[in-house]
């Protein structure tokens, strides 16, 4: 090697005194592997998890009993409303507020259920005023068979909401059976939700 | 080599002092209300936020989240009622502090095992004599003159 | 016009890119002088063209052409000037355009630089350099263009992000970034060094300057970003093991631990095995996250636009670099180990040990950031790891790394003793045990009282240390002082850096108070023995923005110590909301207060908060950066020839 290192005048060849990792052949050799293999194990979990969504948080409710509530009417401050009045039907249970984008968006699919009468759909305004909640139902319309009114996030909480609209299937012995984050549109209707729906409403009580 | 296990120790000891949860009492103070809703709350996380724990968030999630772990607290749950109401209804993604469970297993262990397995192997391989790959041995001369160099880059006082 | 004169410089640089990344190696197979010294003035080329295109960039943010579609997304005309051109970077594409730009600037300055290289050696690294170059510049082209022209041309742009606007922010990536791809150089010399087969103490001496600038850089970087978090985010916190945070913080574990082994390696000739492993896995933990930041496959508070094609592609390059990287260390990894013997109690076993600790450090890290992916990946459930988590797992680890930090510069090359270890356990315990009691009378907090005494201790041992090589207190030694290499100032700095950070850490996480509280107009609230008062909330517009404005009187037992002011500003362009942080900046303590949300009827959220010694932490981490430019630029191992 033509090259060395200087230090005060003195020449600091190292190479002269036989230092020095020289590798003449290549070998694999299994300890030399390691690194290799932990670093393709990690690749190709990278590689599975770019297919994945981070943002949609499962539910811990699937197959759980409905929770427990006792809140008041939106229409009525008086009236208290409770799991009782789901009436052992198969529900749609509607997280919305007034303050939601996408709960616009979603609103006519929800209003062509109620038209059909398809199923009880119960409202969760979330997070909302009693004023801007009930305003933003006269004007589009109302398709929710009771309408809770949920200020400070504790019926939300129960139900694990991390945003709306979000909304929840209940079947007929008050157990929730499916949960949809985001909005409800006329396919994920027809082509997720509803099945679900029939099926449960085909279930007889007692069977099982 | 024991000292120095006994000094990992005694800090383990410490550290993992930190977490664990006041007793319960039936009447508590606003204070105590609050200080350990302090605690709770930064071990929840905000779900609507990206990583942010629901003390650091200003979402109103969270803000009600807070509001419902004092809530908790006042009507005598322990911190860890706290966060089990919590993780029923949000999972285990709720908690910033990953419970010790099987799929965690290795989260758990590794720091302390990877840490663990090395020593043990420095020991083990700065005791074996070592043997020199490839590395020509230097003669009596040739070592005079390498440390007569090394004395050069690094003097000594 | 300029776009398009941009466009063109950057497809010849990819075309380059390319030429570089054959040319030469075939010229070091070949034995071919001609070819292998292409690569000198491709290298050269590539980034005078990359630097061209980056300026035609900067010129189109500046002149606010919104013809080009990034400007008019990330730009606005009502930006002050400086905001313009650090727009450029303040997204995904120029951020990509800043980050190529470095690599070429490293592989430029290597035939400045490394005019004593073998010239094969030198070809190698030069054409790894151009396949990373290459690769990174098709990704720009074919996934992430910034010259794309935008029809029908918009009024005006939809600005910056505000939470970017901002001194702070504008200059962190670029030093990130310095980092990130310093560690490039590390990489491309590994590989070289493996095809041409050959480790040895003249490779590490002239590879060791360029690992201490990425490392310095990085070390910046990360300081910037926590200062930035801490004063914009408005909630007072200086590090919160964010995914994005800890992608930065991995490569720098691990170039930490490739400063010291390089430094082994120029002079005992050993850990060549460690030398090369690290300096491959501190470039590729800059990919790592590069790609995490970009592919939206963690969710963090300050990802970019995510696009999970980009990701693929990303991925796909790391997988080519590092993939093949490895293999090669796989070939060759049974030649690389051994050297001249050592010690468990040595100097060399010190560093070691600093290895597998920093090692065990950047795993844990990387298992907290990572696991959450893995399990969902695996099992579908998915969980969080937070704070609580790096503080059980993390914080131990690192306080076993300071107690060897501690003993280990005191340890003799090659063979030392027990009783060495002893004789300073002994006077270090009895430091530890003074100091402890001193704090904990002060700060009644046994953990905040072991953990001084144990920064104390890093401080006092590093101080001895130091006096040893200088001889302190003996005759002569302003001469020995001026005779000792910078690297010997530079451990000094970076020991105490990290002895002052870690003083800060445990101070900030054992005495920091806070409180938040809705406050009207003259309402106070306490915080420990501050009084903090609101006194006013004023309106206002600045150039680009509106703000509300708090101002907080700060009491001390009736009196008066300042008077803070906290804003939230909207920005109409964005839609968006930000909030300025009012802060005292104090040595032992800082005040903090933050506004938020509210109206005169019910009252302002006001954030309080007191940080007992917080600057600490960025001094220290400061001085840590500045040492490694001590190093590399005090004095240095050359002088004239006399033989």
């Amino acid at each position: 090697m033509k090259f060395s290192l200087e230090w005060k005048g003195i020449k600091l060849s190292l190479e002269d005194l036989g230092t020095g990792f020289a590798m003449s052949g290549m070998k694999v050799t299994l300890i030399g592997l390691v690194p290799l293999f932990m670093f393709l194990a990690l690749g190709s979990a990278f590689a599975i998890s770019l297919t994945k969504d981070p943002s949609i948080l499962p539910s811990q409710l699937i197959d759980k009993p409905f929770p427990e509530f006792s809140l008041p009417d939106l229409f009525d401050e008086e009236h208290m409303l409770t799991k009782a009045d789901m009436s052992g039907q198969v529900t749609l249970v509607n997280i919305f507020g007034s303050w939601c984008m996408a709960c616009d968006y979603e609103h006519e699919m929800l209003m062509s259920i109620a038209k059909n009468k398809e199923l009880p759909i119960l409202g969760v305004d979330w997070r909302d005023t009693r004023v801007k909640g009930k305003r933003w139902l006269k004007k589009r319309g109302n398709p929710y068979t009771n309408v809770v009114f949920d200020e400070f996030s504790k019926f939300a909480i129960d139900l694990g909401i991390t945003g709306a609209p979000e909304s929840f299937i209940v079947d007929k012995r008050g157990q929730i059976r499916y949960k949809h984050i985001g909005p409800i549109t006329r396919k994920n209707w027809d082509e997720i939700l509803k099945p679900i729906v029939v099926d449960l409403q085909a279930e007889k009580l007692g069977a099982e | 080599m024991k000292r120095i296990y006994t000094i990992v120790l005694v800090a383990f000891c410490l550290f993992s002092g930190l977490n664990t949860f006041a007793q319960t009492t039936p009447h508590i103070s606003e204070a105590e209300v609050e200080q350990r809703a302090r605690s709770v709350g930064k071990s929840l996380r905000c779900v609507v936020c990206q990583n942010q724990s629901i003390d650091d968030s200003n979402a109103p999630l969270a803000a009600d989240m807070r509001l419902l772990v004092r809530e908790r607290i006042r009507a005598g749950d322990r911190n860890e009622d706290v966060l089990i109401y919590m993780r029923d209804r949000y999972g285990d993604f709720v908690l910033l502090k990953p419970p010790f469970q099987p799929n965690t297993y290795i989260l758990w262990f590794a720091p302390m095992g990877l840490l663990v397995l090395f020593l043990l192997w420095y020991i083990v391989q700065t005791r074996r004599p070592k043997q020199s790959v490839k590395i020509a041995q230097l003669s009596d001369d040739e070592q005079k003159r390498y440390d007569a160099l090394i004395t050069k880059i690094e003097p000594k006082s | 016009m300029i776009a398009e004169f941009g466009q063109i410089a950057l497809i010849m640089a990819m075309l380059v890119a390319g030429a570089q990344a054959v040319l030469p190696m075939v010229g070091a197979y070949q034995k071919d002088t001609r070819l292998m010294a292409f690569g000198d003035r491709a290298a050269i080329a590539q980034f005078i063209l990359i630097a061209i295109a980056f300026l035609a960039l900067t010129y189109v943010f500046i002149t606010s052409d919104f013809s080009v579609k990034l400007a008019a997304l990330h730009s606005h005309t009502n930006k002050p000037l400086i905001y313009k051109i650090s727009g450029v970077w303040g997204n995904h594409e120029g951020s990509m355009m800043l980050w190529v730009l470095m690599l070429s600037l490293f592989g430029g300055l290597v035939p400045m630089y490394g005019k004593t290289l073998p010239a094969s050696l030198k070809a190698r690294a030069l054409s790894v350099q151009g396949m990373i170059g290459v690769g990174f510049l098709a990704f720009i082209l074919f996934t992430s263009n910034p010259f794309l022209r935008l029809n029908p041309v918009p009024l005006d742009g939809q600005s910056l992000n505000p939470l970017l606007q901002d001194p702070g922010l504008a200059f962190h990536p670029p030093f990130l970034y310095l980092g990130y791809v310093g560690f490039s150089m590390a990489f491309s010399f590994s590989v070289a060094a493996l095809i041409e087969g050959r480790v040895d103490a003249v490779w590490a001496q002239w590879l060791r300057p360029w690992v201490l600038l990425a490392w310095s850089f990085l070390t910046i970087g990360i300081t910037m970003g926590s200062v930035w978090a801490y004063y914009e985010l408005g909630w007072g916190g200086w590090w919160m093991w964010d995914p994005v945070e800890n992608v930065s913080f991995l490569p720098w574990l691990v170039g930490t631990a490739l400063l010291h082994s390089i430094l082994v390696l120029g002079k005992r000739h050993t850990m060549a095995n460690w030398t090369i492993l690290l300096g491959i896995a501190a470039f590729s933990l800059s990919l790592v996250g590069t790609f995490v930041v970009r592919s939206g496959v963690l969710t963090s508070v300050h990802s970019f636009a995510v696009d999970p094609a980009r990701g693929v592609v990303i991925l796909f390059l790391l997988l080519l670099a590092t993939g093949g990287a490895l293999t090669l260390y796989a070939l060759r990894a049974h030649e690389l180990r051994g050297g001249p013997g050592y010690t468990t109690v040595s100097k060399e076993g010190g560093l070691v040990l600093n290895n597998l600790l920093l090692v065990t450090a950047a795993v844990t890290v990387f298992l907290g950031t990572f696991y959450p992916l893995l399990v969902e990946t695996f099992s579908n459930e998915k969980i969080s790891v937070g704070t609580p988590y790096f503080d059980a797992t993390f914080a131990p680890v690192m306080i076993v790394l300071i107690a060897f930090m501690g003993v280990g510069p005191l340890l003799k090359w090659r063979v030392d003793t027990w009783t060495t270890v002893r004789k300073h356990a002994f006077k270090s315990g009895l430091l530890i045990a003074v100091v402890g009691l001193f704090v904990y009378i002060y700060g009644k907090s046994v953990l905040g009282a072991l953990s001084m005494g144990i920064a104390a201790y890093l401080a006092y041992s590093t101080c001895i240390a130091y006096g040893r090589k200088i001889g302190f207190g003996k005759a002569g030694m302003m001469r020995r002082f001026r005779a000792q290499p910078g690297a010997s100032h530079g451990f000094f700095l970076a020991h105490m850096g990290m002895a002052i950070t870690m003083a800060g850490v445990v101070s900030m996480s054992v005495w920091a108070k806070e409180d938040v509280q809705l406050l009207k107009i003259n309402d106070s609230m306490r915080v420990g023995a501050y009084e903090f008062t609101l006194k006013a909330m004023t309106p206002g517009r600045e150039e680009n923005y509106q703000y509300l404005e708090a101002t907080i009187d700060i009491k001390k037992f009736t009196k008066k110590v300042t008077t803070l002011k906290s804003s939230q500003r909207f920005y109409p362009v964005r839609e968006m909301v930000t909030t300025e942080a009012g802060i005292q900046v104090g040595v032992m303590r800082n005040l903090y207060v933050g506004i938020g949300d509210g109206d005169s009827r019910k009252g302002w959220v006001v954030r309080a908060y007191i940080h007992p010694m917080i600057c600490w932490i960025w001094f220290g981490t400061l001085m840590m950066a500045l040492a490694g430019f001590v190093s590399l630029f005090g004095r240095k191992v050359k002088a004239k020839e006399t033989a």
